[in-house]
Order: structure tokens, then sequence, then C-alpha cells
């Protein structure tokens, strides 16, 4: 589906909605002094975004943040394509492991971050094994629903013209399987962040989370928004990326 | 390779799974030497008397379970209602659905602080996140359910004199299920990580109080019962929001 041009109208709506949203925000901690511990006026809040972005905190805590979501992402990919691959040689270890992944993934993993902790200790190693987990499951799982959709018809067509089985991988597997399979791994992208962004909001020595949670503690509101200003800002980012590429490649 | 009979595939799974249960204990009770790994044997012993016998931890989840009802039932009504009112009409399910999508990659996490810090350290602050998390999968499918009617249905009730009450009770509600109760799952399982999202981070007497004070005390055995006897209720509310959910789609087949 390509996506038209949305009209002015639309676009207008969107953009007042937001402009009420921090008009109001401005306009209450402007008269009510209360509110401020809770709710920081607009101003101080950009000021420490400043304040975080030039004196490097913003780096230090991304830096730190980035490397885990890296590592787990790229444990979780191998991992979940490999597993996924393998149960697809054959249709009865699908139905085998199928169903067990699936209801694996459906229990919230939080529940297991403790033992994350207790196992893999306090530092980035937690993180990263407990993302790596998490986002194992959704690409896995597409893989599989991936392959499995491959049409058998194809296959026997290229077998009976000769093809070897790494061009039967190449020209009919690769193909059939790649949109769902880029599905799963999308997914698994957003959970992987989410997973080590929570991991280090509950338990880290250093990172974005744990910064987060350090602000809330002390109290520093203003900070804290600042913080909570940056992840919106990255993940609207990486949302729009996402569904652009999508548009494109379903427009293809 | 021939295909296996339904009986036969769960035999094998039950298999791999008594297997693997096997191996951890084998390892857990002749190769690890690390005090940290609890065989499945400790864990049994320690589910009864130690962790589900004792009144504070069946109270703390208990007060888990209530969290996790609250915050689902006002992550059903809220959502409903919302989506409703953005998929009624073109503009607003144009102008607000990308929003909605939009609000809903943020990770969470995030403004967990943050509601702490709103909400306080009770309860209210664990219903609050899981409600955060449960609305989200209910408005995207209560819009996506609303877009999932035909116009033809529609037109075709019209023509044959149906109010537009009637054709939301016959129509537009019987095609909606499906997509709707999709949502409620995903919501059940995201109320469920909100909640114990919150329980962990911080928490006075709740589940999270006693996971934080098993994994401190050093006790995995204890900690692995709390959590898989958590990990198998997750597992049961999930089946029973699909079992209402094949109830409400009867009719399709």
């Amino acid at each position: 589906m390509a996506m038209p041009r949305e009209p002015v109208l639309i676009r207008s709506i969107q953009f007042g909605l937001v402009a009420i949203l921090f008009g109001t925000w401005w306009f209450v901690t402007q008269s009510s002094q209360k509110l401020m511990l809770l709710l920081p006026r607009p101003e101080l809040v950009w000021r420490e975004m400043q304040l975080l972005w030039s004196s490097g905190r913003l780096w230090a805590a991304a830096t730190i943040t980035v490397t885990e979501i890296v590592k787990a992402y790229v444990i979780a990919v191998v991992a979940g394509i490999l597993v996924g691959f393998l149960v697809t040689r054959s249709k009865n270890l699908v139905r085998i492991f199928e169903p067990m992944l699936a209801g694996m993934f459906a229990i919230p993993l939080t529940l297991f971050f403790p033992l994350f902790v207790v196992f893999f200790g306090i530092g980035p190693d937690s993180k990263i094994a407990y993302a790596a987990t998490y986002s194992f499951f959704p690409i896995a799982l597409n893989t599989i629903a991936g392959f499995s959709s491959v049409d058998e018809l194809y296959l026997r067509a290229v077998r009976s013209m000769g093809a070897s089985s790494i061009q039967q991988f190449r020209h009919v597997y690769l193909p059939g399987a790649l949109p769902v399979t880029l599905t799963g791994l999308r997914i698994g992208f957003f959970i992987c962040i989410a997973s080590v962004l929570g991991g280090e909001t509950l338990a880290a020595a250093a990172g974005v989370g744990k910064s987060i949670a350090l602000s809330a503690e002390l109290m520093e509101t203003a900070r804290l928004y600042a913080w909570i200003a940056f992840v919106v800002l990255a993940s609207v980012v990486l949302n729009l990326l996402a569904l652009a590429a999508e548009t494109r490649s379903e427009r293809e | 390779m021939t295909e296996m009979s339904n009986t036969h595939v769960r035999l094998v799974r039950l298999a791999l799974i008594v297997g693997l249960i096997a191996i951890w204990e084998f390892y857990a009770r002749f190769i690890s030497t690390s005090s940290l790994i609890a065989g499945p044997s400790d864990v049994a012993m320690a589910w009864w008397p130690k962790v589900m016998g004792e009144p504070r931890v069946r109270t703390a989840v208990g007060i888990t379970l209530i969290e996790l009802a609250v915050a689902f039932a006002m992550s059903v009504v809220f959502g409903m209602l919302i989506g409703i009112l953005i998929g009624l009409t073109n503009i607003g399910r144009r102008s607000m659905y990308p929003i909605v999508l939009l609000l809903y990659g943020i990770p969470q996490a995030i403004i967990l602080p943050l509601f702490v810090l709103v909400f306080g350290l009770g309860p209210a602050s664990k219903i609050a996140f899981g409600f955060s998390h449960g609305i989200f999968p209910v408005i995207v499918n209560t819009i996506a359910g609303m877009r999932n009617v035909s116009p033809h249905l529609l037109a075709g009730s019209a023509a044959m004199g149906a109010s537009r009450a009637q054709q939301v009770r016959y129509v537009i509600f019987p095609h909606m299920v499906t997509t709707v109760f999709a949502g409620l799952r995903l919501a059940m399982t995201l109320t469920l990580l909100g909640v114990i999202l919150a329980e962990i981070f911080v928490s006075q007497g709740g589940i999270g109080f006693f996971t934080l004070l098993y994994s401190e005390t050093f006790n995995p055995a204890a900690l692995m019962a709390l959590v898989l006897t958590l990990a198998l209720m997750a597992i049961a509310l999930n089946e029973l929001v699909r079992l209402v959910e094949a109830r409400f789609s009867r009719w399709k087949d």
C-alpha cells in the first residue's frame, strides 16, 4: 500500500493536537506552583535537555545502552533465525516446537528478570541476556512462519528442473520466507530496545534507563522529563523509519 | 518424512520437556558448583511450604492478580471507548491512528519512574502502569476491527431498514469481535507485563518485594519457585482469554 499524501486538514489536526498538549503544559505550569514538583515547566525541561546534550552525559549513557541493544539484538537474530530455520526442516518439528515457543512468548518474560540479575550480575550482561532472550522469540516464531509459508509447488517445480539445494534456498526459500521473517526482525528489534531500557530501569549500574530511574529517585523531575523526551524522540524517529522502510518494500 | 499423529506430537513434546528438566537436574546436582544454580527438585522443595505455603507470599500473589484485573478491565473499557471514538469517523481515524501507533511504539519502561512519583509506591502505580500498557492493543485492534466490516453488509442492512443501533448490534459488533479479541489477548499479556515491571521496580509486600528478597538473600530455588508459579498463572490467563475468544467467534465457522 503506497501511502497517499495526507490532506492538509489531517496534518493540521495532528499538529493542532500536539500544540494544544504543549500549550496546556505551559499554561498549567505557569499558574500553579504546587504542580512544579511533578510537572516542571517546559522551559526548564528544555534547559535540562541542552545541559545533558552539551555535558556529554547523554552520550555516555546512550553509548552504554546502544551497545547493550546491539549485542542483544545480534544474539537474538542469529539464534532466532538459526532455530527458526532448523525447526522448519521438517513439518513434525514445526508441530512440536512452534506451540512451545509461542506459549513461552505469551508469558511476560519480565518475570524472569530477577533471575537474569542473579546469574549475570548488575552490569550490562544481565540486560543483554534478558533482551536477547525476549527478542529471540518473535524472530524465531516469524522465521518459522516465513519458511513454512513457502509454497511446496514452487519447490517441486524447481526440483524437477534440476535445482541444487543451494539454488533452491537462494531462489525459492529465501525470497518466499523473507517478508514474514523481516516482520519478526522488526518486532524483535523494538522488543529488544524496550527490554534493555526496562532492564536498565529495574536494575543497572549505568545507561539511559538507569539515569531515568536515578533522576526520579533524586526528584530531579526536570532532568527526568529531559531523559524521557530524548527516548521518546529517538523512538518516534525509529518508528517512522521502520514505517517508511516497510511502505517502500511493500510498494516494490 | 511421514506426518505424525497429534498424540504422537504431544508425546514427543512431553518427552522433550521431561528430558530438559532431567538435564537441568543433572547439571545442578553433579556438574555445577555454583550456589546460584538450583535444580528442579530444589525448586519443588522450595515451592511448598517456603514460598507458596507462606501466607504473605499468597497475599502478594493475590494483590498482583487484583492489580492485573483492575488494570485489564480499565484497558478494555477505555481502550474500546477511545477506539470506537477514533474509528467512527474517517477524519478521526486518519488523523489519530498514526499518533496512537507512535505512542504505542514508545518503550514505556522509561516512564515507569514517573508513574511511581505520581501514583506512589502502592498498587495504584502498578494498576496505572498495567493500564498504560494494556490500553494500546485494545485501541489499535478496535479501530482495525471497525474497518473490517464490509460496506456491502452495511449498505444491505440499511436497505432492509436497519437502524444505526441495529447495524452496530448485528453487523459491526460480530465482525469486530475476532480482531478485538486478538487485541484483548495481547492486552492481557501486556497488562501483566506492565504490572510485573512496576512490581519489580518497587513494591511494598507485592510479588516484587519477594523477588527482591529472594534475589538479595541469594535464594535461587525460592526465586524460581515464585517466578515459575507466576509464569504458569500467565499461561492459564492467556488460555482463558483464548477460550472466551473462541466462544465469541463461533459464528464464523
